[in-house]
């Protein structure tokens, strides 16, 4: 018998898809079930929607006003505890900021190393993993024996089905919990466009576009084809768009079904988040930029002249 | 506060381009540029203008690996740290391994604060801090673009994908470092003819006593299948019509 647990994203309203996509890579491991917990504070709504992920056993709900917020120093204990005292054989999580932060606290509660951003499941104890950006893949087998910790990299997995009916029960802990670490505040700017990580279709801009102002130009070709907007780490850096933009190696790892890259030269680090993307088209001014090797489709031009027209041909 | 410890790591440098090896055994490192890797970097950058604005008094810098890490420790002395603390091995340490060694010194030297790149731009792990912060019993604020000091706390602005979060955490806290925190200095050549006289403890990684016996083992190192260049477009009608072709409707 192996089971599988595994920690639900969500923001106090909803369930981050990033969970279905961790259950996909869950169900290759050929477990006898999969479980997934909800730390929140009300979370029914949340519980509720875990409960359709096709190919789970149960859904399982740590509800307290401590979860509200999602701090690992507060949740780890609680999950290492639920992993422990029910002899889970894998507890996974996201590989998003949320699963990246919580998760290497729960290894080591449990006393065992982590496995990273598992791309592929090879066998119940070996998982293909990228290092070095992308630049090399490697097979890493856990030895045998011993619980396996793992976050899943969201962008090598589909989502599973959503018609599921799984059981939801409700769950304490004996954790204690510190409080040594307090929440503050969540400042976002993201409005109500398609989150990067989600959309079908993203575009996005690099050092190329100038400036904050000129971003605006991309911000309307997205708002008319109904796209997410990304950036790279020049743009970022050079404050024209906020962090959680960021596209790439220690940004985000996106998989969207076109990326539209603007201005953007294409080093490793940021192509590294988009190899998963089903078609990439670059528009640059230098022929010579390196993104031009892995776009599907490439315009030599200025993106002043190009995104305008873009848009006008696109009827928007 | 009194100290802060910050951790260090060699790598291939962040420009290398690294290529895997023919007989799938890892990558080519032989003749390959190292450095600090650039979060661990970013780290000892904020420790130093924590010590220059008198928030600290002590910078201490730490690595795990084989002698030529001197070399990276020996940067950070360049860069301002106090002293630096080699513990010395040849194998390669796991994350939790490398947290237990980490907690190890951190009962000897008692530092208020930690800080460390929130990953390694070899492995691409990005679980040290965590680790380390787990065993210690501590607070960790990962992805640090913000650090602000507070009497026995601090205000860190962290990048998550929502956007930026804050928290508080009390001291003494693991903290791990993100690309905007700061921008590191570049070392002068007086730093590193002075920065030869600052010490480096060498401490022998099984005078520990910590179990380093690795948990994970790699039997393959592949080239990531590369995609290939497609078709160039003359102008934006041709680009739409390429679109297209692909079954996009937009």
């Amino acid at each position: 018998m192996s089971s599988v647990l595994i920690v639900a994203e969500h923001d106090g309203a909803t369930l981050n898809p990033c969970t279905s996509k961790t259950v996909s890579c869950a169900q290759s491991l050929n477990a006898d079930s999969i479980d997934v917990v909800v730390f929140g504070d009300a979370v029914d709504a949340i519980a509720a929607e875990a409960a359709t992920l096709n190919g789970i056993t149960r859904v399982l709900t740590c509800d307290r006003s401590e979860n509200s917020n999602p701090l690992a120093a507060i949740i780890a204990p609680q999950l290492a505890a639920l992993a422990k005292d029910n002899s889970y054989n894998y507890v996974f999580g996201p590989s998003t900021t949320f699963g990246k932060d919580l998760m290497p606290r729960v290894a080591a509660l449990l006393g065992t190393g982590q496995i990273s951003d598992i791309m592929e499941v090879v066998d119940a104890q070996t998982f293909k993993r990228p290092i070095y950006a992308g630049n090399a893949i490697i097979t890493i087998t856990a030895a045998p024996d011993r619980i396996i910790v793992a976050t899943v990299r969201v962008a090598s997995y589909r989502a599973v089905a959503d018609d599921g009916s799984a059981s939801i029960e409700a769950t304490t802990t004996s954790a204690q919990l510190p409080a040594h670490t307090r929440y503050v505040e969540l400042k976002s700017e993201t409005g109500d466009r398609p989150d990067l990580q989600l959309a079908n279709v993203v575009v996005s801009g690099g050092r190329g576009v100038g400036s904050k102002e000129n971003f605006e130009l991309l911000y309307n070709l997205a708002d008319g084809i109904g796209a997410g907007v990304g950036a790279s780490r020049a743009a970022v850096d050079a404050g024209y768009v906020p962090n959680d933009m960021q596209v790439g190696q220690t940004g985000k790892i996106i998989s969207p079904d076109l990326y539209i890259a603007f201005g953007i030269s294409g080093a490793i680090q940021h192509l590294t988040g988009i190899k998963d993307a089903g078609t990439i088209v670059a528009v640059n001014k230098d022929l010579d930029a390196p993104i031009f090797e892995v776009a599907d489709i490439g315009l030599v031009g200025d993106l002043f002249e190009v995104i305008p027209e873009l848009g006008k041909q696109l009827g928007n | 506060m009194n100290k802060v410890m910050v951790c260090m790591k060699r790598v291939v440098d962040y420009n290398v381009r690294v290529r895997v090896k023919p007989d799938q055994t890892g990558v080519v490192t032989e003749g390959v540029k190292m450095s600090i890797n650039p979060f661990d970097e970013i780290a000892l950058e904020e420790a130093l203008r924590l010590r220059e604005h008198g928030k600290a008094s002590e910078v201490f810098a730490v690595s795990i690996g084989s002698a030529d890490c001197q070399q990276q420790l020996r940067t950070g002395l360049a860069m301002g740290a106090d002293r630096a603390i080699l513990i010395e091995t040849d194998q390669d340490i796991e994350s939790l391994a490398a947290a237990q060694v980490l907690l190890k010194l951190i009962e000897t030297e008692s530092p208020d604060l930690v800080l460390l790149g929130k990953q390694a731009i070899d492995n691409d792990c990005n679980q040290t801090a965590q680790m380390l912060a787990a065993l210690w019993d501590r607070p960790q604020a990962t992805f640090a673009s913000e650090i602000e000091i507070t009497d026995n706390s601090l205000r860190i602005t962290r990048e998550v994908d929502a956007g930026l979060e804050v928290i508080d955490v009390d001291l003494p806290a693991v903290v791990s470092t993100d690309l905007r925190l700061n921008e590191p200095r570049y070392v002068k050549l007086p730093d590193i003819m002075k920065a030869k006289k600052k010490p480096i403890e060498v401490i022998a990684i099984d005078e520990l006593g910590v179990d380093t016996t690795p948990m994970f083992t790699v039997s393959d190192y592949a080239t990531p299948t590369v995609r290939s260049k497609g078709q160039m477009v003359d102008d934006v009608a041709g680009l739409v019509g390429a679109l297209k072709d692909k079954g996009f409707s937009l």
